[in-house]
């Protein structure tokens, strides 16, 4: 085993530290994930900076500007970040998830067209999967997209918990072209400008009353021809490389949200009483223990990585511990300072976006049917949605109800 | 960055696996509570060359590392073999360590000759600033033994491993200082009651001393500590291989069992609960290898390493026993079945070397540390 980096990865290190070091006066300030519009602004500033400096899209083809790296020094580049003090990309998500799935799927012109702007978000991409009755459930999503005459598509529905739609200038989304065969068979992935006619974003507050999220309503919205990514009627499989790339954003950065034992342990230690309480130690040595299973679970993972294995569904196993920990972490914080932590100091809004976020990317039930059965190799579920067309399933539903 | 296994590795613990299949280690466990003593599995280690693993190549040994060591353990654990390997391969931790040891003791600890057992004892933290030992009971916690010039009184209880060992390495203090002593078994006011507690497979002793004559070697408390952490890591390793045999069993009953016309692995509930288990081994194997690593190459963070590997190994080690019950149900609770016998490994570790609760306070004590070590360093940098 071994650590270390590799003499071109040091060198890489050095390469990235000393342009941080270089430049990070001009990097914004954040405290925590503000999303008032002087910030956003702020961080896509920083984020052109980051890529002019080729420090943004690491593992994608240079073809597209990427590096064209590996996903160590994708590691070594978040690593420097942090170490830096200054904010990261505030397209994520786009440039973590998205932008790698239209480099699978997309057509040539939509690499040409999107990948740039996206790289230095000058336009920024929000993920349109969710709805407020597909979400476990991805592949029973109802958006409606119906094929023209013309080869355009005319888009209806409603989609959630959409982050970054009111920054965004496209989104990826999953609709439904076919209700007549089965649900996983019907899908269509599409590139939607947001400022199309017909879109409508409304803010989603949540339990800290921020809006994080958005729900966006799609009203017979146009789409040239040429919208969709990947073929007609693939959708699901375009859908599955981006949740692909979402668990190895997992692995790649457990730590990048911030919540590390240390961080937790500081936070506890400023308080005299609380440090020296053995059940609070106690308690924080479990939690701490956690976290660094998830540090070191990633190391391994990246080991796998790096020898050219996919990331497996196993790695839904980190986000169930992740957030689990860091809800314990939040009770301990809150039990040992008392409800002021509820709401101040800068684990305040964590709290409350927690019992949420432990529905993201997959409630922490549907993973953990998905690793039972694809890791553990257990028998599914019974299904009764085998084999029928969508269009009839409801119907099926009712009836059972 | 490389964070697996080395080719090597992964052959001394499927050779260690393959050594260990040819005997009837979980049924002699059961039988062992009935009260046929377990078969001596001592020669079967000698000839894997288990003793002497952290012992140089010039003595015999087979200079590998504290990672090595434990993957051994991972194989001892997962069929509850009742080797007494563990006590010795801290105590030649210490003795690898020092200065001025016996080749000839060396090289007979090597090949298994003679048979070492350490008399750990918990080193100091900011809140108790003493070595201490575990007592009899719960969680009292006594001094270390004390050292005066060759002498050596007092003792520790459920010290593992000790019974039947020819010589002792004892962690005691003279004064405040920890002194690394070494003592003949055999040796006038030693005494070593052998103690079955549940697992007849885990052999335990409570350890006294009076005034008993030995030799101070020349060690630095560091070792000492050490080795504590050593030990600590290789019940987490024993763990780990409990678990992953926990699991497989169960995963592979919850696949055949069949309740109103389906596997009962199909009900979620089940699935959920077996995936559960997944979860605390995984992360156990990551705090496991972290400890072998840190053993190995990081010693400044063998201590939360080791103490967050022991907390991995109780989360995982209770919920995956009691899981190993539960799936198979009524049948499951029943003598005949094996899944009680890794209950009661499983109960029993859980409680030895401090206990997990006292390795969870030691990975928080450690964080506290380096969080003021870092705090001083930025002081002292703006300084």
């Amino acid at each position: 085993m071994d650590l270390n980096d590799t003499p071109e990865q040091a060198e890489y290190r050095t390469k990235v530290r000393s342009w941080l070091q270089a430049h990070r006066d001009e990097a914004p300030t954040v405290v925590g994930d503000r999303i008032e519009p002087e910030i956003v602004a702020a961080r896509r500033a920083w984020q052109r900076r980051l890529a002019e400096a080729g420090l943004v899209g690491i593992t994608w083809p240079a073809e597209y500007g990427g590096q064209g790296l590996g996903p160590l020094e994708q590691v070594i580049t978040n690593q420097e970040i942090a170490a830096a003090g200054v904010p990261g990309i505030f397209d994520f998500i786009g440039v973590g998830m998205l932008g790698p799935t239209i480099i699978a799927h997309g057509s040539e012109e939509q690499k040409q067209r999107h990948l740039g702007p996206m790289l230095h978000a000058d336009e920024v991409f929000c993920q349109l999967f969710s709805e407020p009755a597909a979400g476990s459930d991805l592949a029973g999503i109802q958006a409606r997209a119906q094929l023209q005459d013309d080869g355009s598509w005319r888009v209806s529905g409603q989609k959630v918990w959409t982050t970054n739609a009111q920054f965004a200038s496209f989104g990826l989304m999953m609709t439904r072209s076919n209700p007549d065969v089965p649900k996983h068979k019907g899908l269509t992935m599409f590139i939607v400008p947001m400022d199309a006619p017909g879109v409508t974003i409304r803010p989603l507050r949540q339990i800290s009353g921020d809006a994080h999220f958005n729900e966006v309503f799609f009203d017979d919205v146009e789409l040239p021809p040429g919208s969709e990514v990947g073929p007609v009627g693939n959708g699901w499989g375009v859908g599955l490389t981006t949740l692909m790339f979402e668990r190895v954003a997992i692995g790649l950065g457990s730590e990048s949200f911030g919540w590390r034992a240390d961080r937790f342990a500081a936070a506890l230690a400023a308080d005299p009483g609380a440090r020296s309480d053995a059940e609070v130690r106690r308690r924080l040595g479990h939690i701490a223990a956690q976290f660094l299973a998830l540090r070191y679970t990633g190391y391994r993972a990246l080991t796998a990585l790096q020898r050219g294995q996919t990331p497996g569904p196993e790695g839904a196993l980190g986000k169930i511990t992740t957030v689990n920990a860091a809800i314990d972490a939040g009770e301990l914080l809150v039990d040992a300072l008392g409800p002021d932590a509820l709401e101040q100091g800068e684990w305040a809004a964590l709290i409350s976006e927690l019992p949420g976020i432990k529905s993201a990317g997959g409630t922490e039930e549907i993973l953990r049917s998905m690793v039972g059965e694809r890791v553990l190799g257990l028998p599914p579920e019974p299904r009764l949605d085998k084999g029928i067309p969508f269009s009839e399933l409801r119907s099926k539903e009712v009836a059972t109800a | 960055m490389n964070f697996e296994l080395s080719d090597e590795q992964t052959l001394l613990r499927e050779a260690a696996a393959g050594t260990l299949s040819r005997f009837k280690t979980v049924a002699a466990a059961r039988e062992a509570l009935e009260g046929t003593a377990p078969p001596d599995l001592w020669p079967v280690a000698c000839d894997a060359g288990w003793p002497g693993l952290l012992i140089d190549e010039e003595h015999g040994g087979a200079g590998l590392g504290g990672l090595d060591a434990m993957l051994v353990h991972v194989e001892l654990g997962r069929v509850l073999a009742s080797v007494p390997l563990l006590g010795h391969v801290a105590a030649t931790a210490v003795l690898a360590a020092a200065s001025g040891v016996d080749g000839d003791l060396l090289a007979a600890l090597a090949t298994g000759d003679k048979r070492a057992a350490l008399v750990p004892a918990r080193p100091p933290e900011d809140l108790e600033e003493t070595w201490t030992v575990d007592g009899r009971r719960g969680r009292h916690r006594v001094g270390a033994a004390e050292v005066t010039g060759d002498r050596v009184s007092g003792g520790a209880s459920w010290v593992i491993d000790a019974p039947g060992a020819d010589v002792l390495v004892v962690a005691g203090v003279d004064g405040l200082a920890p002194v690394a002593m070494l003592l003949d078994a055999g040796a006038a006011g030693v005494s070593v009651e052998p103690t079955t507690r549940y697992d007849a497979t885990r052999s335990l002793g409570h350890v006294s001393l009076d005034a008993a004559a030995g030799a101070r070697l020349e060690v630095g408390g560091d070792a000492l500590a050490r080795a504590w952490y050593l030990a600590q890591a290789l019940l987490a390793a024993e763990a780990l291989g409990a678990v992953e045999e926990s699991l497989k069993r169960s995963v592979e009953y919850a696949k055949e069992r069949f309740t109103f016309g389906r596997a009962i692995g199909s009900y979620q509930a089940v699935k959920h609960g077996l995936v559960e288990v997944l979860r605390r081994q995984e992360n156990l194997r990551s705090l496991l290898y972290y400890a072998g690593f840190a053993y190995d190459e990081l010693p400044s963070e063998l201590a939360i390493a080791a103490s967050a590997a022991r907390v991995g190994a109780d989360e995982a080690l209770d919920y995956g026993t009691r899981e190993f019950v539960s799936v198979h149900g009524g049948i499951g609770a029943t003598w005949e079945h094996d899944a009680p016998l890794y209950f009661r490994r499983a109960q029993l570790s859980r409680r030895l070397l401090g206990g997990a609760g006292d390795a969870a306070g030691r990975v928080a004590a450690e964080l506290f540390a380096a969080g003021e070590a870092a705090a001083a360093g930025t002081a002292g940098a703006a300084a």
